[in-house]
């Protein structure tokens, strides 16, 4: 030995290291080398402290949301996809036209980069698709055990083109209620893959981003009351938050619900009930009974929302209910998810 | 969708309920035994439809129900002993014992997991062989031919690290223990057609003479249930008592011979006893002598002695059908999916669970 040696910097290797985040020089690299390529645009590009925006005239709208999937990858889509359209998503039920997001990372030591570079390129492009741009963002790295591989964060600015209020208390009795596509894709499709079932055909998540159909609904001055996505808990949740608002009854139709033949059999298979498994690509829309079937026609003719269904109406009630006319004639109330839905013994 | 659409289709359904209107002329009760029956009754509103003679009455068909609250307990001990991996069906966990549930045990870092089938757990065992894996046997007959398998490929396979504990119930000793009860209001019965698929039709025939009631094993599907009380309801009309199968797609009178057989060479008939019905001889299945190195209740201490049940839950007055859910004090208030005070308010085919999913609204206007 001749004295103190000064150990050769080992290189980043393929994987995610907590020097990723410890804002020295693997940090700098990390976000040029493996983010910036990917969501390069003028305001992202100076790397500062935040982005600085020109902003149409009108009122923004603005959301944030956080993704925690597991698996990271799944058919369909991605923790990058999710988080994308998550936030454009929600822009969109407020009747804007998302235009900005934030996109924070947090990264679990040892997660390989060949798995970022697919999260980051699906970011890219699911952004693209839903004509956002990531204008600013950041990372942290967490040692290994303390994460789930990767946790996304994003945040998003839109400027509101509806032109009337939307809301549950803008929800009137007599309004009829729209889903954009069939129900309970991106659960089933997250937990086939998480609990190792084989199906014939794969089911594919519905992971989406549904801006422009709603823009399309307000283009077409078509009187919207209230639009929300059925994410967490499905269309049965998101209901019955709207009608517990509104003070309303919201009457289903079995019948008209839109579930694929492999969801529905997975859901048999499984124990669980479509109406509560969550969608990531689909909204609702409560419209003047007057535009019902012009709105329909009009989703229907898009190739993002072949599947539209009108699968409610809304009917007066002294507290708020949803229920449903069941196929063979009977009719039942629909309650919101108690907890996660456990799949059933037999 | 195929095997599915056809038995969940308004036009038969109507045409079964004519033709039930038509054969009633006197009130009868009827119970549906098993908690997948119920399950669909109140989810359609079949009982709605049915003419105001008919009464269903809700049996003690869901194994998750009628899990005995210190085994419950037991499974929680187990699942906090360090370096046990407890897996279980999903509809187990939320499943109140006297101070825990399995979902707490995990979320105190208790490894608790959940599969679809006894086999999953026996692969995991496989796979972690440093680790005791332990897997929730519950069910009625319907179950023990997967877990008699799991025992079986466990024993095949050598594997000293997978245990079961077991809380098998079986049906016909607790539509005995009904019928014998001087409350009975029960006519006739439609039997659980899965057992029926294990099991066979053998075992109901002393019952239907004995207690001069007739039994039907009936499916799970609306179609299929309308079905099976239209032939309940001629054979009382005619006053007759026999065994009949309205579920002939999937039920034979000898049952499932190979599952038979399965079930027959690991588990032994055992006394057991129900969460709200007490003691039932010879109503469960227990491991047989030889498959003992593979039963957790002889691995794993007793944690103590067996706990009580809530004294404000009246399961076993709703599970032997001598009241409604709406009836009980506590129902939608104290008692909720969320704060279960007993087990029929857990399960999905919990009766109270159903009338809570379901009938919100009829219970609100109902008198109180």
């Amino acid at each position: 030995m001749s004295g103190l040696v000064c150990p050769v910097p080992l290189g980043p290797g393929e994987q995610i290291l907590l020097a990723h985040g410890g804002g020295g020089r693997l940090t700098r690299d990390l976000i040029e080398k493996e983010l910036l390529p990917a969501l390069r645009n003028p305001a992202l590009e100076p790397l500062a402290d935040g982005a600085v925006l020109d902003v149409p005239a009108g009122r923004l709208a603005f959301t944030t949301d956080s993704f925690v999937v597991q698996p990271l990858f799944f058919p369909g889509g991605d923790i990058g996809t999710l988080a994308v359209n998550g936030t454009v998503n929600d822009l969109a039920m407020c009747g804007a036209q998302p235009l900005y997001l934030s996109l924070g990372l947090i990264l679990e030591e040892g997660l390989p980069l060949a798995d970022l570079r697919r999260v980051v390129a699906s970011v890219a492009q699911a952004a693209r698709a839903a004509k956002v741009v990531v204008v600013t963002g950041d990372t942290k790295v967490v040692e290994r055990g303390k994460g789930d591989g990767v946790f996304a964060h994003t945040s998003g600015v839109g400027v509101v083109r509806a032109k009337d209020p939307l809301g549950a208390t803008e929800v009137r009795t007599g309004d009829a209620v729209l889903v954009s596509g069939p129900i309970g894709q991106h659960g089933v499709a997250v937990m086939a893959v998480r609990d190792g079932l084989a199906f014939a055909n794969p089911i594919v998540s519905d992971c989406a981003p549904v801006a422009d159909a709603v823009m399309a609904l307000i283009d077409a001055g078509v009187t919207l009351r209230c639009l929300r996505d059925p994410t967490r808990g499905g269309v049965s949740s998101a209901l019955n938050e709207i009608a517990s608002q509104a003070g309303v009854e919201i009457e289903l139709d079995e019948a008209a619900l839109p579930v694929t033949d492999e969801v529905a059999g997975a859901c048999e298979v499984l124990g669980l009930d479509p109406l509560y498994v969550a969608c990531e690509g689909r909204f609702l829309a409560f419209v003047a009974r007057e535009d019902a079937d012009r709105a329909l026609a009009l989703l229907r003719s898009r190739d993002d929302c072949r599947g539209a269904a009108r699968i409610a109406t809304v009917k007066p009630a002294s507290a708020g209910i949803v229920t449903m006319r069941t196929r063979i004639g009977g009719v039942r109330v629909v309650d919101m998810l108690s907890g996660e839905q456990l799949p059933r013994i037999c | 969708m195929k095997y599915l659409e056809e038995y969940r289709d308004g036009a038969a359904a109507q045409e079964y309920l004519a033709a039930i209107r038509k054969l009633v002329t006197r009130p009868w009760t009827l119970m549906e035994v098993c908690g997948g029956q119920t399950h669909s009754i109140v989810r359609y509103g079949l009982d709605e439809m049915l003419p105001p003679e008919l009464t269903l009455i809700h049996g003690p068909g869901c194994p998750v129900c009628v899990t005995p609250i210190h085994l419950i307990d037991r499974a929680v001990a187990i699942a906090r002993t360090p370096g046990v991996i407890f897996a279980s069906f999903g509809d187990m966990l939320r499943v109140p014992g006297s101070s825990s549930d399995l979902l707490r045990a995990r979320a105190a870092g208790a490894d608790v997991r959940i599969v679809y089938s006894p086999l999953d757990a026996v692969a995991i065992a496989e796979a972690n062989p440093e680790r005791q894996v332990v897997f929730f046997a519950v069910g009625f007959e319907t179950t023990a031919p997967a877990n008699a398998t799991a025992v079986l490929l466990a024993s095949k396979k050598r594997l000293t690290n997978f245990s079961i504990l077991v809380a098998h119930v079986r049906v016909p000793p607790a539509i005995a223990a009904i019928l014998s009860s001087p409350f009975c209001k029960v006519q006739g019965f439609l039997a659980a057609g899965h057992v029926c698929t294990v099991m066979g039709t053998g075992e109901y025939h002393d019952l239907a003479a004995r207690y001069a009631v007739p039994i039907v094993v009936t499916g799970f599907e609306p179609v299929d249930i309308l079905h099976g009380v239209a032939m309940a309801v001629r054979q009382l009309e005619e006053g007759r008592h026999e065994v009949e199968i309205a579920y002939g797609r999937a039920v034979r009178p000898e049952g499932n011979l190979p599952a038979r057989q399965a079930v027959e060479e690991v588990f032994e008939v055992v006394d057991r006893t129900w969460r709200g019905l007490g003691g039932i001889p010879a109503s469960g299945l227990g491991l047989r002598e030889r498959f003992a190195a593979f039963d957790a209740e002889r691995r794993y201490p007793e944690p103590g002695p067996p706990a009580a049940e809530s004294p404000d839950c009246i399961a076993g007055l709703v599970l032997q059908g001598l009241k409604k859910p709406r009836e009980c004090g506590a129902f939608g208030t104290r008692c909720t999916p969320e704060h279960p005070l007993g087990a029929p308010m857990v399960s999905s085919e919990g009766a109270c669970a159903a009338y809570y999913l379901y009938r919100r609204r009829a219970a609100a206007a109902a008198p109180s």
